[in-house]
């Protein structure tokens, strides 16, 4: 019953959808406007039937209906409720589901908007999204169906299917499999969600701009549109790659927490994009400028959130993420092809209309820096993708396969990104237009000297590594400036008004939100980069057996194995754990917990580490192994990862930031509605 | 009685020596014996072709640990850090390599990213050229807008844009 309503309902979805574009088209050609009223319409109504099939599912997986394949392959009796709901995102079959519901909310919450600016765009909007929609829901409806029942024939052979073969019966598993173990961890719970709803929330701004591509609108009416639409993707994907990396950190048992794996990398492309998008929209706002450039980098940074579902999906690459690997590469490829080249006929169609009459004044001015931004965020783009599809490229060019590893991309991104850090520290510094060197030495000097210190007392403390104080002097310099910025504007803003500094301070971030809002993600960066700093150029490991009693070292830390236990958790988990007491400077300052979980459903073995963490960094302590006779020996692996906990602390400033910068401004909304010229130079 | 008591210096004698070349051999035995640090030290830059994207350090697989195992009965060799990539190159392919080495084809997955920026930076500065012929004809000159640039008037003509 519940099966027959969730598979109905994503029929509908898809035939809605499908109806959906249709309509527009009709509207396209007669301007009728009940048509796209229609198709507007019908958009909302993929949202309700798709909500319908990803609740049908849920249900179906917390009362472990296990006839049906998927609930059978991605939960099991043992888990507990939460991880059989969120089990929904556990496989392909669902993960698709909810990354199409996650799609539908994004265009559904669009259809409600204001129309009437806009109305000549709206059936290309609607043709865009939907058409990646209807694509997504089809895989569902006829590949990955969530909702295929299990079916035995008289001679024991199991198939899954929809409908009931001919002489089957229906079949009933005692229990599932279970979740991958490597999913079942809080992390895993919000992660993939943040992931997708950043992967999808670009398909907003795409649409937008192939609306703006087709109707030949020049104006910059698209990125104001939709604007917050990108910065809510933006912090969304930033937050899905954070909360990635901590999964990795608290799950994987390899003391890091990024990998350089193919699948991390395939979400960190469209974030360089979308990065580099944010960026040059601004100038596009205030000059006019980039129009061709900016319809590129959202073409690109669609085409690259399809890719990296793609990867993630096809098994084409190795990847820690095979979990959700299927046969739907092929399909995939070809709708990245199809859209890609539909995309770039649209942009050279309109290539013409689109350029500028107006250049760059000088390279020293922030458009001439934020143009220098974008070509640093496109050069790491470049290291990473080429990065991913060389192990393809050179199997099938010389048959030989190789891995393309940390040390590649380590090596190829790590100066891009420090430049970048520099552009960051400058930038706020240097006006629109033009700025002299003079004048630029003249605001620049102060901050410099007190960005300084952090590089000498780093020195003084015995840092001789000269990549790592050329990077710390960049965040501190990073930090310094843009506190800086702060600062004068506040002081300025005092000065001419009678404020006093604080009231100066917030009048001056709530009536200029976007770029204060900015600088306070740019303060995220800069405690990230610390943190990233510490553990790539600071972190040390050891590993060794002790006895029970004996004691081994690291850094300042000691740690002195006290007992390991072994027992059956109600999880269906077997869990072997050690315990150990934990010294700085032979001072006892708690106990450490590091264990091996083995589940009995996937006969899987996770190594879960225990961590003593401080701002100052985390103590990382895996259990490797133990002798199997007496528990008397245990082998285990510690790391020093300094400063690691300011990444996370940097995600706050994310958080932050993008609230500031997307907080509905009433002038703002005016400007919009007014449909002003947004491209006044000041 | 003389005989006793060179017997027990005998015995005596012989207990200590074998103490000593018995502490000798553990200390000798322990110096031939890598540690896990220096185990773990090449096992890092080397993938099982099994496992997917995890280096043999944090890998624990029964492959991956005889790939260590193994790694250590070279070390306790004599073999150098490079000898024994090396073994594992020739026996399994360049594939277990963290990174392929920069010759033949592979110079291509080193020298693209680098020249790509190249490219992308010769298209910037063709860009910024023009800049040139257009700051000479500003005319306004550059001193006028430093002082344009006052920061007071710069943040109040920001803030207006909005208003």
């Amino acid at each position: 019953m519940i099966v027959n309503l969730g598979y109905t309902a994503l029929l509908l979805a898809l035939i809605c959808s499908l109806y959906s574009i249709v309509s527009a088209r009709v509207y396209i050609n007669t301007n009728r406007y009940q048509w796209v009223d229609s198709a507007r319409n019908a958009v909302i109504a993929v949202w309700f039937l798709l909500t319908l099939a990803c609740l049908s599912l849920v249900y179906l997986l917390t009362n472990e209906h296990f006839e049906i394949e998927y609930v059978a392959s991605v939960s099991s009796r043992a888990m507990p409720w939460y991880l059989k709901a969120t089990a929904l995102w556990g496989g392909q079959a669902g993960s698709l589901l909810f990354w199409s519901w996650l799609m539908s909310t994004y265009t559904g919450v669009v259809m409600l908007r204001d129309w009437s600016k806009e109305r000549d765009m709206q059936p290309y909007i609607i043709t865009a999204s939907m058409l990646t929609l209807a694509f997504f829901i089809s895989l569902n409806a006829f590949v990955e169906n969530p909702f295929n029942v299990l079916w035995i024939d008289s001679f024991g052979n199991i198939t899954a299917s929809v409908m009931r073969p001919n002489a089957n019966l229906m079949f009933t598993p005692k229990d599932g499999a279970g979740l991958n173990p490597l999913l079942r961890h809080p992390g895993m719970i919000i992660h993939p969600p943040m992931l997708y709803l950043g992967f999808v929330g670009f398909i907003i701004p795409y649409s937008f701009a192939i609306g703006a591509l087709a109707v030949g609108r020049t104006d910059s009416v698209w990125i104001r549109a939709t604007r917050r639409w990108t910065l809510v993707a933006w912090l969304f994907l930033s937050l899905g790659l954070l909360l990635g990396g901590r999964w990795a950190y608290d799950v994987l048992g390899w003391g890091g927490y990024w990998g350089w794996d193919p699948v991390e990398i395939a979400a960190l492309m469209p974030w360089l994009t979308g990065t580099a998008f944010l960026h040059s929209v601004i100038i596009q706002e205030k000059h006019g400028m980039f129009k061709r450039w900016n319809m590129i980098l959202i073409i690109l940074t669609y085409a690259l959130v399809i890719f990296g579902t793609f990867l993630t999906r096809s098994g084409v690459l190795s990847s820690v993420h095979a979990f959700a690997q299927s046969s739907i590469g092929p399909l995939f490829f070809m709708f990245i092809t199809i859209t890609f080249t539909i995309s770039l006929v649209l942009l050279f169609r309109g290539w013409e209309t689109l350029g500028s009459s107006k250049t760059l004044t000088s390279w020293l001015s922030r458009e001439g820096l934020f143009l220098l931004n974008n070509l640093l965020f496109m050069g790491i783009l470049v290291a990473c993708f080429w990065g991913v599809i060389y192990p393809l490229i050179s199997e099938i060019i010389t048959g030989q396969k190789v891995t393309v590893g940390p040390p590649f991309y380590e090596r190829t991104t790590g100066p891009q990104f420090a430049a970048l850090l520099f552009l960051m520290g400058i930038v706020p510094l240097v006006a629109w237009r033009i700025t002299t060197v003079n004048r630029l030495g003249h605001l620049i000097w102060k901050p410099t000297i007190i960005s300084l210190v952090v590089p000498i007392i780093s020195m003084i403390s015995g840092i001789m590594n000269f990549a790592a104080l050329l990077s710390l002097w960049l965040a501190s310099l990073v930090f310094c400036v843009t506190i800086y910025e702060f600062y004068r504007g506040a002081i300025a803003r005092s000065k001419s008004s009678g404020n006093n500094f604080y009231v100066a301070l917030w009048l001056l971030i709530s009536r200029n939100r976007r770029r204060y809002g900015g600088y306070i993600v740019h303060l995220g960066v800069v405690f990230m980069a610390v943190g990233i700093i510490g553990v790539e150029m600071f972190q040390t490991e050891t590993q060794g057996t002790l006895a029970l009693g004996e004691r081994m070292h690291l850094g300042e830390y000691s740690l002195v194995y006290r007992d390991l236990t072994e027992f059956s958790a109600n999880d269906g988990r077997v869990v072997t754990r050690a315990t150990l007491t934990v010294y700085k400077n032979n001072k006892a300052i708690g106990k450490l917990e590091p264990q091996r979980d083995y589940y009995k459903d996937s006969m899987q073995r996770m190594t879960i580490p225990d961590i003593y963490s401080t701002l100052e960094g985390d103590l990382y302590v895996l259990l490797i192994d133990w002798k199997p006779v007496g528990l008397q020996q245990a082998t285990f692996k510690v790391y020093l990862n300094p400063l690691i906990n300011w990444i996370w602390i940097g995600g706050f400033g994310f958080i932050l930031g993008t609230l500031v910068a997307t907080w509905p401004d009433k002038r703002d909304r005016d400007i919009l509605t007014n449909n002003k010229s947004f491209a006044q130079p000041l | 009685m003389v005989k006793t008591w060179v017997t027990k210096q005998f015995l005596f004698s012989m207990f200590v020596t074998c103490m000593l070349f018995g502490s000798l051999g553990n200390v000798l035995a322990q110096d031939n014996s890598p540690t896990d640090d220096e185990v773990n030290a090449i096992s890092k830059q080397l993938y099982c072709p099994v496992c997917e994207s995890i280096p043999l350090d944090a890998c624990g697989t029964q492959a991956c640990i005889q790939w260590r195992d193994t790694i250590r009965e070279k070390l306790s060799a004599g073999w150098s850090e490079e000898e024994i990539k090396q073994y594992f190159s020739n026996q399994y392919g360049v594939r277990v390599l963290a990174e392929p080495p920069i010759k033949g084809f592979n110079k291509l997955l080193w020298y693209l990213p680098p020249f790509s920026l190249l490219i992308g930076s010769l298209l910037v500065i063709r860009l910024l050229a023009k800049t040139r012929t257009n700051l000479n004809t500003l005319d306004s000159g550059i001193s006028n807008i430093d002082n344009a640039d006052r920061y007071v008037d710069r943040i109040e003509n920001e803030l207006k844009q909005w208003e």
